[in-house]
């Protein structure tokens, strides 16, 4: 296992915009050793050209100020600073990205719904940066169809006292690609909550990551995620605490189905040593529907100080429990529907906590149309 | 009328032999106590009849109005007419009460049930067991006590109104008050004389709640003495002891 081998803190310190300081990835490294190179369609080794698109259309709450800016604006890559190839990629060849900024104590009325559709036509670069001021409260939708080849980092600057909801549906169809990066900095008692849905696609891998600027920052991350056939999600999730009295939660959940279908879930939390008081948790747990299907699940805590309120992990990867599906049909429900039931309650208890009943309703809807398959 | 016919039924598990030739027939309107040492075979026998997958039947039938149960899988045992409630509910994660109540009225019933009514009857069973009503709401068994969790499986009886209903040590891990509230929901559910009970036992305690009309005492995986009520009262004056050493 090499991520004992070596101080976890180190493996998430190179970051850069320069393309040239990161090695294209062969597959035996650390942070690319679960990830199928060969059906990245070259976007970790420069042979995906820019030459599709990814159309990005924005309903914002009118309370969010949307601007499409290009490569030179000098708000863009101050939060997050590329930590792998494909990330400093799409650094170095998006063409407009798209800021969106909400005003110091403003409180959104609706939803923004950022939504990205790929064409299927080649490659495609992007960028997106929000802005949330101190104090000011908004929740943010971004919402991923069509067909892409599609690397992007998206960055969250949640101010002081300020709120982040975020929803990212990765709704792809069968062929799309898509590494991405999602990374919030968290401002003094800013708190920040993210809910990732990854169904569809042939390959996603998706990062959320935190840091906190100040002490106080709370980041609760959930995810759903509902693997079929052939299918390779990933979500490589990083919390670095590296101011005292924040918290962090990390619950990720998935169901995987059908031949060669593949969830890949890290979970890094780093508690540096000016970390004291720190409250995390992190859960990932699979539930392996069918043979064929494969879930890799490692978390990883590296606590660096002694004064810590509270840090745990766990991961849990297994069957249908055979007790909850005897329980369910001896009182006369039919197997598959006793199935469904555990399953929908499995992934349901995360979807509750979506706020927004819309999306709240898409994504059960969306399970259950997997649940259907 | 309804009859449960258990016929030199012989059950392993995992290539150990448990039940070794049970006979016994439950007919509507009766109920038959099941008392034994622990090890018994009783539980394994309650298991086995309801079809849990762990059990391997190796002899036998169990008949329901004549259909063989054994060639049913679970869930058609029980849209068949028979009930199994568990001594150790499991807690199913987000999966509700009302939801997993309505999935299996609707399961049971062949239709699912008109909500106004089945809301009234499930307002009605949670009252008469001093269920409080935030428990629809709830996770199936999950943070339930084991007095609330043997309730809800009287109250599943209710509900269901199976044909043949076998109660595997329902009274066990229940204090006085709770039993009592079990029993007065079992006696309801006898009530109609339309079901047959076969109640599974360690002690004698619950049957002076609910009255049998035989008992049978279960030892090394078979019946080893069968009468009416007074045995229940040897029982309890004079233990298992003797059918253990019998049997060893």
């Amino acid at each position: 296992m090499g991520l004992n081998e070596k101080p976890l803190s180190t493996l998430h310190e190179k970051a850069s915009y320069d393309l040239a300081d990161f090695e294209v990835p062969a597959g035996r490294e650390e942070a690319w050793r679960f990830t199928p190179l060969s059906r990245l369609k070259g976007l970790h080794d420069g042979k995906a050209v820019a030459e599709g698109h990814v159309k990005v259309d924005v309903d914002a709450a009118p309370e969010v100020t949307v601007e499409t800016v290009g490569r030179d604006d000098p708000r863009l890559g101050k939060v997050y600073v590329p930590a792998d190839r494909v990330s400093a990629q799409a650094f170095n060849a998006f063409e407009k990205a798209t800021v969106l900024t909400v005003a110091r104590e403003a409180v959104t009325s609706k939803p923004t719904v950022v939504t990205l559709t790929g064409a299927g036509d080649g490659a495609a670069y992007g960028h997106l940066l929000v802005q949330v001021e101190p104090m000011a409260e908004a929740v943010i939708v971004l919402d991923h169809q069509g067909s892409a080849v599609y690397a992007d980092n998206v960055e969250f600057a949640v101010g002081d006292g300020a709120t982040l909801r975020v929803v990212s549906l990765q709704d792809w169809q069968d062929d799309a690609v898509h590494v991405s990066h999602h990374h919030a900095r968290l401002g003094r008692d800013a708190t920040f909550r993210s809910f990732v849905v990854t169904l569809g696609g042939d390959l996603v891998r998706l990062s959320p990551s935190v840091s906190y600027d100040g002490p106080g920052g709370d980041a609760d991350l959930t995810g759903v995620y509902f693997v079929d056939a052939g299918q390779h999600l990933e979500h490589r999730l990083l919390v670095d605490h590296s101011q005292p009295n924040c918290k962090s939660n990390v619950d990720y959940r998935g169901a995987l189905q059908g031949e060669d279908a593949h969830a890949v879930w890290i979970g890094d939390v780093i508690i540096r040593v000016a970390a004291e008081g720190t409250d995390t948790y992190e859960l990932n747990r699979n539930l392996i529907l069918t043979d064929g299907a494969r879930a890799d699940s490692v978390p990883n805590l590296e606590i660096l100080t002694g004064e810590v309120a509270g840090a745990g992990h766990a991961s849990t990867s297994g069957r249908l429990d055979d007790e909850h599906l005897f329980y369910l049909q001896a009182r006369g429900i039919p197997y598959d529907e006793a199935r469904r039931l555990v399953i929908r309650g499995f992934l349901g208890q995360l979807v509750e906590k979506i706020q927004i009943q819309e999306i709240r309703d898409r994504v059960m809807a969306a399970l259950e149309a997997e649940l259907a398959r | 009328m309804s009859t449960l016919e258990i016929r030199d039924l012989q059950v392993a598990v995992e290539d150990k032999e448990i039940l070794r030739g049970v006979n016994l027939t439950v007919k509507s309107g009766e109920t038959h106590a099941i008392m034994g040492p622990n090890g018994s075979g009783k539980s394994t026998l309650a298991y086995a009849i309801a079809g849990h997958p762990k059990y391997t039947i190796t002899g036998g039938q169990v008949l329901l109005d004549g259909v063989d149960l054994l060639e049913l899988s679970v869930d058609e045992r029980a849209r068949a007419g028979l009930f199994l409630a568990m001594q150790y509910p499991v807690e199913v994660p987000g999966v509700s009460v009302s939801n997993f109540l309505r999935s299996a009225v609707t399961s049971v019933r062949g239709e699912a049930p008109k909500l106004r009514q089945f809301a009234k009857d499930l307002k009605n069973g949670m009252d008469a067991l001093a269920i409080d009503g935030s428990f629809a709401q709830r996770n199936l068994n999950e943070g339930f006590s084991g007095g609330e969790k043997k309730r809800h499986e009287i109250l599943q009886l209710e509900l269901l109104k199976p044909k043949i209903a076998v109660l595997d040590e329902t009274d066990s891990g229940l204090d006085v008050d709770a039993l009592r509230v079990v029993s007065e929901g079992i006696n309801r559910f006898r009530e109609s004389g339309e079901t047959g009970v076969l109640l599974i036992t360690h002690y004698t305690r619950i049957l002076r709640y609910v009255k049998p009309d035989f008992v049978h005492v279960f030892a090394n995986g078979k019946i080893v003495e069968e009468g009416g009520p007074e045995l229940a009262d040897k029982l309890e004056s004079e233990g298992y002891e003797q059918y253990t050493k019998a049997s060893a």
